[in-house]
């Protein structure tokens, strides 16, 4: 069985959590490293996939830099979204080689590992037909963005849990005019570390490998 | 010479969309270097080169939606790129003007899945000229499409990888069938008791007869059209419009502009228009009603402490609306230059991202193309916009006495899930009283 090493970050800045997410993904490429699943949450934050739109950036960067936003364009996946304190994000590092060969497939088992995670938490959440991300009736609850180069996976899911929602106030999160809600207004009284566990399992089952855990402090970034 | 095709990302992905081209025509590649990227639903992938080479033609153009194994460029292998010249600068991409067409044909499945263990379900590369029911598998796209437009598939030649119907192939069929309005779409089961030219065969394989006398002419719309669309329908389905019309005496700001219109000509080198004023007096009514300068977010109100006018442009072919930042701070003057900049950059094309963003409540001047009253679409995630009429004299009746007057027809669409008629007409009243009592210097 393959086994993917699970590295819970903490609270860690977008670049330096972008940056490791670039070494990991090159080491997995060349195979020196395994699959890995990077745990974390970001400090606010407004990133724009490469097929973004500017102009769901509702805020301009001035009313950004006040409401203390920092904002990146990335390489992912997706159009625009934010990520804040209380918002698991999850960023796989995975050789689809050695999986299914098939990236609309891995989005839609990202979807699953997220929906079965709610789902222990007393949460029915689903899909929408092409609207990729995982929703609570109308509401989106955790959105997908990935990049994909020679079928190693980077970028992932970030799910609500305690998020401050009035923060997508910001934006038109990934253009769509839908709103987003949390698994804390949904009456979920976890933490985003809490979550992280029972997701860290779903993960496993889902993509058929061993979770190896980590404390955080082994897997801080190397520089 | 390498044929560079759509690689296929995963058993049920039948098409990809081209996004991004990382390598020039007539660029020296390395294999497995970065060549291109494609994306699906949510995943841009990068997709190496095939062989190393130079690139000496790009079928594709970015953006574009192709089947996969769709040749999308091509590598003239050998050593020295350099003496390798792209055949043309403008790579081959496909024209536009008439109808897509279709990727370029490959005669069934000759290429097999490249990197592929996949074992395709497809029936036998046979079928492509089979009318047989027989479609193979379809993206959820084409049958979407078949769908709304009533095709009966098993009439459409695929031209996909083994005979696969691509989007592409629909629409060559949409343009055949609305080329030739006698074949109906129904069943083919009328006896050939109708005396029509022996129209027997099923349906060319050719996509598009270059129809000389055509009732239709199929023109894929521009980027921006698309995005006006949907946005005007999104908004459409998202807002509870309700439009309002005052009428409005700008007699007093008609004498105000006419005093000041030349000395800003000479002064600041541009014609001074009813439009800042007609802005300074929305803005003194949002700062009174500041729901009218909100967004509706969920069960929230998102009130806005800037108030941010977008004023819409009309271009060429679409508009755009960038927006006055802090409008409340400018004066008529400052907003009269702000529009003169905004308005010629934005038909320059100059415009920076942030400029049409964030804006709060919006303005669109009709009057200025002739009419008098409008029903402007709200534009989204605003409430209201305010729309302006010509501002023509007019016979108007003052005390019992006839009087000419400079009259304007101001509307106000409005969201009415968030602002109640009597509130919007108060917000009108209020930026009409402004107007007919203006009072503020502009020079």
């Amino acid at each position: 069985m393959r086994s993917c090493q699970v590295r819970e970050l903490g609270r860690i800045d977008y670049g330096k959590a972008l940056e490791l997410q670039q070494q990991l993904a090159a080491e997995r490429k060349q195979g020196l490293i395994g699959d890995q699943l990077l745990l974390l949450e970001h400090p606010h934050v407004v990133t724009l996939g490469r097929n973004g739109h500017m102009e769901h950036l509702l805020a301009g960067p001035e009313m950004l830099n006040r409401a203390g936003i920092s904002f990146f364009p990335t390489d992912r996946g997706g159009d625009i979204t934010y990520h804040g304190p209380g918002q698991l994000v999850g960023y796989p590092i995975l050789d689809l080689r050695e999986w299914k060969r098939d990236v609309v497939g891995y989005v839609r088992a990202i979807e699953q590992v997220l929906i079965d995670t709610l789902a222990d938490f007393g949460i029915t959440a689903g899909r929408i037909p092409k609207l990729t991300g995982v929703w609570v009736e109308e509401r989106k609850i955790a959105a997908i963005g990935v990049h994909i180069s020679r079928w190693v996976t980077s970028h992932g899911f970030a799910l609500n849990v305690t998020t401050d929602l009035s923060y997508f106030q910001y934006i038109v999160p990934c253009g769509l005019t839908k709103p987003v809600t949390s698994m804390a207004q949904l009456g979920c009284a976890a933490d985003p570390s809490e979550v992280s566990q029972t997701l860290a399992r779903h993960f496993g089952r889902i993509f058929d490998c061993d979770m190896l855990l980590e404390t955080p402090a082994l897997a801080a970034p190397g520089k | 010479m390498t044929d560079v095709v759509m690689p296929q990302m995963g058993e049920s992905i039948v098409e990809g969309t081209l996004t991004k081209w990382l390598k020039k025509p007539g660029e020296r590649v390395e294999r497995d270097e970065p060549l291109f990227e494609i994306s699906t639903d949510k995943v841009d992938t990068e997709i190496p080169s095939p062989a190393a080479g130079t690139l000496s033609e790009v079928l594709v153009e970015e953006g574009k939606t192709v089947g996969i194994n769709t040749v999308v460029a091509r590598i003239e292998d050998g050593g020295n790129g350099a003496g390798a010249r792209p055949k043309a600068a403008q790579p081959a991409v496909q024209p536009a003007p008439q109808t897509p067409p279709p990727p370029p044909r490959q005669a069934a499945p000759i290429q097999e899945t490249p990197t592929q263990e996949t074992i395709q379900p497809t029936p036998a590369p046979h079928q492509v000229e089979d009318t047989a029911p027989a479609v193979g598998p379809l993206s959820p796209l084409v049958r979407k499409m078949a769908r709304e437009n009533n095709i009966d598939l098993s009439r459409v030649t695929g031209t996909g990888s083994g005979g696969r119907i691509t989007k592409q192939d629909i629409e060559a069929y949409l343009a055949q069938r609305e080329a030739q309005p006698a074949a109906p779409p129904q069943p083919v089961q009328q006896p050939p008791a109708a005396p029509r030219a022996p129209r027997v065969e099923p349906v060319p394989p050719a996509p598009l007869p270059p129809a000389g006398q055509a009732k239709t002419r199929i023109e894929p719309m521009s980027t921006m059209r698309i995005k006006i669309a949907e946005h005007m329908v999104l908004s459409k389905r998202t807002s509870a419009h309700v439009t309002t019309v005052h009428k409005v005496d700008m007699t007093k700001v008609a004498k105000v502009r006419e005093r000041n219109k030349a000395s800003v000509q000479a002064q600041y080198g541009f014609s001074l228009t009813y439009l800042p004023f007609i802005t300074r007096a929305a803005v003194v009514a949002l700062r009174q009603f500041p729901i009218v300068n909100a967004s509706i977010d969920g069960n929230n109100i998102i009130y806005h402490n800037e108030i941010n006018i977008g004023i819409a442009v009309a271009l060429e072919n679409g508009l755009i609306v960038p927006v006055i930042r802090n409008a409340d701070e400018k004066n008529v003057l400052g907003l009269q230059r702000s529009i003169v900049d905004l308005a010629g950059r934005a038909r320059s094309r100059q415009l920076k991202p942030e400029e049409v963003q964030g804006g709060t409540f919006s303005i669109t001047n009709f009057g200025s193309f002739g009419s008098m009253v409008g029903t402007p679409i709200i534009n989204q995630p605003q409430v209201a916009i305010l729309g302006v009429g010509t501002v023509d004299k007019t016979p108007v009746v003052i005390d019992d006495a006839i009087a000419i007057r400079s009259i304007c027809h101001l509307s106000l669409t409005f969201d009415h899930r968030l602002i109640d008629g009597a509130l919007a007409d108060q917000f009108m009243t209020k930026a009409k009283q402004v107007l007919e009592d203006w009072s503020e210097d502009v020079l």
